[in-house]
């Protein structure tokens, strides 16, 4: 075990994004950024209040924000575009493809409302499918932070490191902040958050914190749980991921999305390929969310930690 | 150093037919692509490159450009072809449309590298938008490069090109200028029959654009509407040209049927002779 990681108290990943923002816009003055309507909902009200010629609002126009992302980028701007992910992503899908992919454009895109933890919004506003979309664009990068911190510095690394085009996905949901700033963040590396060899959790996102619980209440069992924190789905880190396969021989994946096309699709098409276990997907399984707290969406859709716990146990049961 | 621009109509009706000839070379060459709004777009492309936007083939990504955007990528033969004329690259290259390792793809695609392209481009309803884009960000810089956005008419059907009018003129972008290749035709016949577009002036007056009608195979008609849009000061501006499909080519002109077909050998050579003929373009 690395470290115990505790709760210094919830916050959500959309204020991690608002000030990852805005502290990369201090740093460069070419990042703008692009409303399109719901700013404070996405954490971006804080870059807007203090750079406001450097915000550009557009309306309840998703697919011309993406499009103008485009123009603004290949005029040297590096823009960042943020609205619930179910818009910014799959509203824009084609506008995303072809503006902004085909033509390599350094675009941050971030999806907000990730996940059932939206709570009582229900189905239309929960982004289930994203990650899935993103990932088969080609050039571009898809970044999942686990919390509040991490969206931070995944943001920055997004407007500062990339070349090309990001989705960055985060939640709504104040949710537990564990992770340090001293841990760093390296788009495609991904993170241990738990050492074990008996069994690999691979946990992206709000799940990188119930897969921890997860792992804690293993351990008491005597299972030692490796955890990895992949906060960047592609490019996927297929190191960290075959050597997990290798060393622990099973394998759960835990995603707030899709299992197909998400997370656990990703980690399948690498092992399949290069070591093939066991697995076990916890993840939303081919069916659209509803309205209710996120806590109680949590447990009806089989996320919560019991429920990795549950799934750790049934690969044990097929490890070799 | 800019390139030069020129009034001279006689010049501009030799530049076009050059044009023409080109992509009906191109296009026979290739076996496929799309002729009619090639053709019919060819003196809308002249004027373009040769009388209104600054540039510079020979440092195509001088920042003191103006920036074009081919909103419409199924046209791309009369880009290329244009491109080639103002010197970005070889003629003999315009041969290689369509082909395997090109830098002429079907549609543009900047990750071939060819000169003086600005934007991969080929799904409709795009282009407007990355052109708001770019006309924000030179005003944010304090910047007078102008933006000119080229769009088909049957476009104008996806909704997404209302989102950008809408916030052009929400932004002010007196310095960019759309201009619409209005020759009411798409693949599926009269663009008014498919998905009426009239009253199109009057719809882009309402989305607060200046609003100017030009014939677009008339240098006389399309030069004015470039100043007149160059010259105004709160609006952006959108210039509906009125076109032929297939121009040039008395047998196609008006054909829908030729929107996306490329010409035979045997057609090419009778196509060529036709152009060779006589330059239509400054005879209105």
């Amino acid at each position: 075990m690395l470290t115990h990681f505790i709760n210094r108290g919830n916050k959500s990943t959309k204020l991690g994004f608002g000030e990852g923002l805005l502290e990369a816009a201090i740093l460069n003055e070419r990042v703008v950024a692009i409303g399109a309507d719901i700013t404070a909902s996405v954490g971006v009200d804080l870059f807007a209040s203090r750079f406001p010629e450097r915000f550009i609002s557009l309306g309840i126009a998703e697919q011309n924000c993406v499009g103008v992302a485009a123009g603004l980028a290949l005029s040297g701007k590096i823009p960042v575009f943020a609205t619930y992910g179910v818009f910014s992503a799959l509203r824009t899908t084609d506008q995303i493809r072809v503006s902004l992919c085909y033509n390599r454009l350094h675009a941050v895109i971030g999806g907000a409302h990730a996940g059932v933890s939206v709570g009582p919004d229900g189905a239309t506003h929960q982004a289930l499918e994203d990650i899935a979309v993103m990932r088969v664009m080609p050039n571009m990068t898809v970044l999942s932070p686990c919390d509040a911190t991490q969206a931070r510095l995944a943001t920055m690394a997004a407007i500062q490191q990339c070349r090309g085009p990001v989705y960055i996905r985060f939640g709504r949901e104040a949710m537990p902040d564990f992770t340090s700033v001293e841990m760093g963040f390296q788009i495609g590396l991904a993170q241990l958050v738990h050492e074990g060899s008996d069994i690999a959790i691979i946990a992206t996102g709000h799940m990188i914190w119930e897969a921890l619980q997860a792992a804690y209440e293993l351990e008491k069992e005597g299972i030692h749980a490796r955890v990895l924190n992949i906060h960047t789905i592609k490019p996927l880190d297929e190191t960290a991921v075959v050597i997990a396969a290798k060393e622990c021989g099973v394998l759960v994946t835990a995603e707030e999305h899709q299992v197909a096309g998400g997370l656990g699709s990703a980690v399948s098409e690498v092992i399949s390929k290069q070591y093939p276990v066991p697995i076990e997907f916890i993840g939303m399984n081919d069916r659209f969310g509803e309205s209710g707290t996120p806590h109680e969406l949590m447990q009806k859709f089989g996320l919560t930690s019991g429920d990795i716990i549950k799934g750790c146990r049934k690969a044990l049961g097929k490890k070799k | 150093m800019c390139y030069t621009l020129t009034n001279d109509l006689e010049k501009l009706g030799l530049l076009a037919r050059a044009i023409r000839q080109s992509v009906v070379r191109s296009l026979a060459e290739a076996g496929s692509g799309h002729l009619g709004g090639s053709l019919g777009s060819a003196d809308i492309f002249t004027t373009l490159y040769f009388s209104v936007i600054r540039h510079t083939p020979d440092e195509p990504l001088w920042p003191g450009r103006d920036r074009f955007i081919l909103s419409i990528g199924h046209i791309a033969p009369v880009l290329y072809a244009t491109l080639a004329e103002a010197g970005y690259f070889r003629k003999e290259e315009l041969l290689s449309l369509r082909k395997l390792g090109s830098r002429l793809q079907g549609h543009p695609g900047r990750d071939h590298q060819l000169p003086g392209l600005e934007l991969s481009a080929g799904s409709l309803g795009q282009g407007l938008s990355v052109s708001v884009g770019m006309a924000l960000a030179l005003k944010m810089d304090r910047l007078d490069n102008r933006v000119y956005c080229l769009c088909g008419d049957g476009e104008l059907q996806e909704g997404s090109v209302w989102e950008a009018a809408m916030s052009a003129a929400h932004h002010k972008l007196n310095n960019l200028t759309v201009i619409i290749d209005r020759n009411s035709l798409q693949i599926d016949g009269s663009t008014e029959k498919v998905m009426a577009l009239e009253p199109l002036k009057k719809k882009w007056e309402a989305f607060g654009w200046q609003a100017l009608e030009c014939d677009g195979h008339d240098f006389r008609s399309l030069l004015p509407a470039f100043n007149k849009a160059r010259m105004e000061l709160l609006h952006p501006s959108v210039i509906i040209a009125k076109t032929v499909m297939g121009k040039g080519i008395a047998s196609i002109e008006g054909d829908y049927r030729w929107h996306g077909k490329a010409p035979t050998k045997e057609q090419a050579v009778a196509f060529l002779r036709e152009l060779e003929g006589g330059i239509q373009n400054i005879e209105h």
